[in-house]
């Protein structure tokens, strides 16, 4: 018990390190391990390409497509093979009029309004997503930015504030001020004389007095100081009552059962860092921009049923969905990006090793439900605009759309984004008793309007998609250690590519990475490098 | 809820709570989750498991795969069966150590067996802490979450 708490104090004593503005902020993100950015150092020149060499490419999402592109590019013949009718993989949006089949064959069709859409999967793009921004804009993909943190978003805690929802910007400022505080009378009581020398005390207490707004005594009260952060009871006005009066802050213990130090922490990610970016018009202008450029070599509807390879090829032995006809396509070499879940029950000629790393990594199962609203009443009623509203239930947050703001037709709410035992439990739900569980949960934050204003819902359980039977790969350090240099190896002519065969697992930009360096190795091949 | 499964599901909210800083995966949030598992098998089973095998237990296909049947599965006779995989993960189902404890892995498994089966003897905790010695694994073992 005392062991498996550590790391949240860990944690908490990071966020206070950065409050204070020290160097745990640096230690806390190296300790993240994936706080380096991208590799990408633009695109790969594969240059002196053996004539009439072919490479077969199974799965159309975003790995399968960039190797597809850029081995076209070289001067090789390619060959992809999907089994969605549709190319990007989990790079997708779903619309008015879409349908989402489950394994059991449950299925729903979705009714959002023209316009609007749900990205099940990918939703935001980190600034420092080097390859993916490079294809976006070399494919003419146009990009906005995706509003990560508004200040004017609630935070919500069953046990905090007896479960009524709070302003971000009044915890977070609540919780720098009473840290500074305590920090700061600690450092006047001499209490870190043995780590701190005089001098960084007395400027480190200036520090705590200016980023905490504390007064005179170092305490941290309400004031029109602090409510310059936090907001006023009456805001700054004109004429006669433009006086603002201060707004009251929350004691120490209501801030800490809000946990809003890691909701925080949560934008120190170097992942969430703004600025974040998403597609105009949806997350799937990426796979479709792909599939424009590669042309025609992307063969829909196709179920691979068989993999083999020998000295002289590659066979994938396939089914065309909707005939049910079977044929086979031979190639040279094989980007083999199909999703682990699937490719360990399918028959493969490949060696021991990698065969066990394809079945050492299991995959977790987000949920996000799309909501469509008669009208913004976030913007109108409660002055939100983007964002997220973090809340400890099941559906993890509802997050503002990006697009659209001001306007007055009906726009999606992200609903929930579930993981872990509420991914699980909103999964094992009937669709009709998922949108019921986000609008019970959701409606915490817009009790007036959410029921009230709701039209549809589309939920999307990754866990129940039949083509891929998860969200994401999720090594253990065990499994990394012990198979990922094996899932990654060459095995006679077939290389595997995807985010699972990265280490920025569930990005898109591990996606492109990993198919980028696949194609680098069988260039290497082809050519005798 | 017994005094015991109300600790559980402290426990439980714990480590779900130590798995949120270690993973680069996009997520909803930084803060931890308050959802609460049960220690009864059924909703053990309801919550969690049938996220993927199905209320029915019979999992179902995909592109050429399929979520494998836990109904009249004669692989369920042996109790260790389910309790390894559970422990482990197996292929694309992770392991749940760090969502349930093992008084709840003994609970759905004795239900998965007895109520889609018809192996009446039940999964004890001792059974899964045997298990999981022989695993390597602890519920308090954080590197993997």
């Amino acid at each position: 018990m005392m062991d498996s708490m550590r790391p949240t104090r860990r944690d908490m004593l990071a966020m206070i390190g950065k409050v204070g503005g020290t160097v745990a902020l640096y230690q806390a993100m190296t300790a993240l391990g994936h706080a380096a950015e991208s590799q990408f150092a633009g695109p790969p020149k594969l240059t002196g390409a053996p004539k009439g060499k072919k490479v077969l490419v199974l799965g159309a999402g975003l790995a399968g497509l960039v190797a597809a592109y850029e081995l076209q590019r070289a001067g090789y013949a390619v060959e992809v093979l999907e089994y969605q009718d549709r190319p990007g993989g989990r790079n997708y949006s779903v619309r008015g009029g879409d349908k989402v089949v489950e394994v059991g064959g449950v299925s729903q069709t979705c009714a959002f309004q023209p316009g609007n859409y749900l990205n099940p999967g990918p939703w935001r793009i980190p600034h420092h997503h080097r390859s993916l921004l490079h294809y976006c804009k070399v494919l003419g993909v146009e990009l906005e930015p995706f509003i990560q943190l508004d200040h004017n978003t609630f935070i919500h805690h069953s046990k905090g504030f007896g479960g009524k929802p709070q302003r971000y910007k009044e915890l977070s400022v609540d919780f720098k001020g009473h840290v500074s505080e305590l920090l700061g009378k600690s450092l006047n009581a001499g209490a870190l004389n043995d780590t701190v020398s005089k001098e960084d005390q007395e400027r480190l207490v200036e520090a705590l007095r200016g980023w905490g707004l504390l007064d005179g005594n170092l305490n941290y009260t309400s004031s029109l100081r602090v409510s310059g952060q936090r907001g006023y009871d009456r805001p700054p006005g004109g004429g006669v009552n433009g006086a603002p009066t201060p707004s009251k802050i929350n004691s120490l213990s209501d801030v800490l059962s809000s946990d809003i130090w890691a909701h925080m922490n949560f934008f120190f990610s170097n992942v969430m860092q703004t600025t974040m970016f998403q597609p105009k018009g949806g997350m799937d202008m990426i796979g479709k921009a792909f599939a424009r450029a590669v042309g025609p070599v992307v063969q829909l509807n196709t179920k691979v049923t068989r993999i083999a390879q020998g000295e002289t090829g590659v066979t994938a032995y396939w089914e065309d969905i909707p005939s049910g006809k079977t044929g086979q396509s031979t190639a040279d070499w094989c980007v083999n990006t199909i999703p682990l879940p699937v490719l360990n029950q399918l028959d493969m000629q490949v060696g021991a090793p990698l065969k066990a790393a394809i079945r050492a990594v299991p995959y977790s199962g987000q949920v996000k439900i799309g909501l469509e609203m008669r009208r913004r009443f976030w913007e109108e009623d409660d002055a939100i605009y983007g964002g997220h509203s973090f809340t400890d239930q099941a559906i993890g947050l509802i997050s503002y759309p990006n697009d659209k703001m001001f306007g007055n037709g009906p726009a999606v709410l992200l609903g929930a984004f579930a993981r872990d035992a509420g991914g699980f439990q909103l999964a094992g739900m009937t669709p009709a008793q998922r949108i019921e569980a986000a609008l019970a949960q959701g409606s915490v934050f817009h009790p007036a309007a959410y029921r009230k204003e709701f039209m549809n819902g589309t939920s999307v359980a990754w866990s129940r998609l039949p083509w891929i039977l998860g969200c994401t790969s999720r090594w253990s350090d065990d499994a990394r250690a012990a198979h990922y240099q094996n899932l990654v190896a060459m095995d006679g002519r077939i290389v595997l590519a995807g985010e699972h065969a990265s280490y920025y697992g569930g990005w898109m930009e591990g996606s492109l990475l990993s198919g980028l360096d696949a194609i680098e190795r069988i260039h290497q091949r082809a050519t005798g490098a | 809820m017994t005094i015991k499964s109300a600790a559980a599901l402290v426990i439980a909210g714990t480590l779900l709570a130590a798995t949120v800083a270690v993973r680069a995966q996009d997520a909803p949030g930084g803060g931890p989750t308050s959802v609460e598992i049960s220690g009864e098998g059924k909703e053990v089973y309801e919550m969690i498991c049938q996220a993927c095998h199905m209320a029915d237990g019979k999992g179902g296909d995909g592109a050429g795969a399929a979520i494998p049947s836990i109904a009249n599965n004669p692989n369920l006779a042996n109790k260790d069966f389910i309790v390894d995989i559970l422990v482990k993960g197996r292929g694309g189902m992770p392991w749940f150590t760090d969502m349930l404890t093992p008084e709840q892995i003994a609970a759905v498994s004795t239900y998965a067996r007895s109520h889609f089966n018809t192996y009446r003897d039940p999964v004890t905790t001792a059974d899964v802490q045997r298990v999981m010695a022989a695993s390597g694994s602890s519920t308090s073992d954080c590197s993997t979450c």
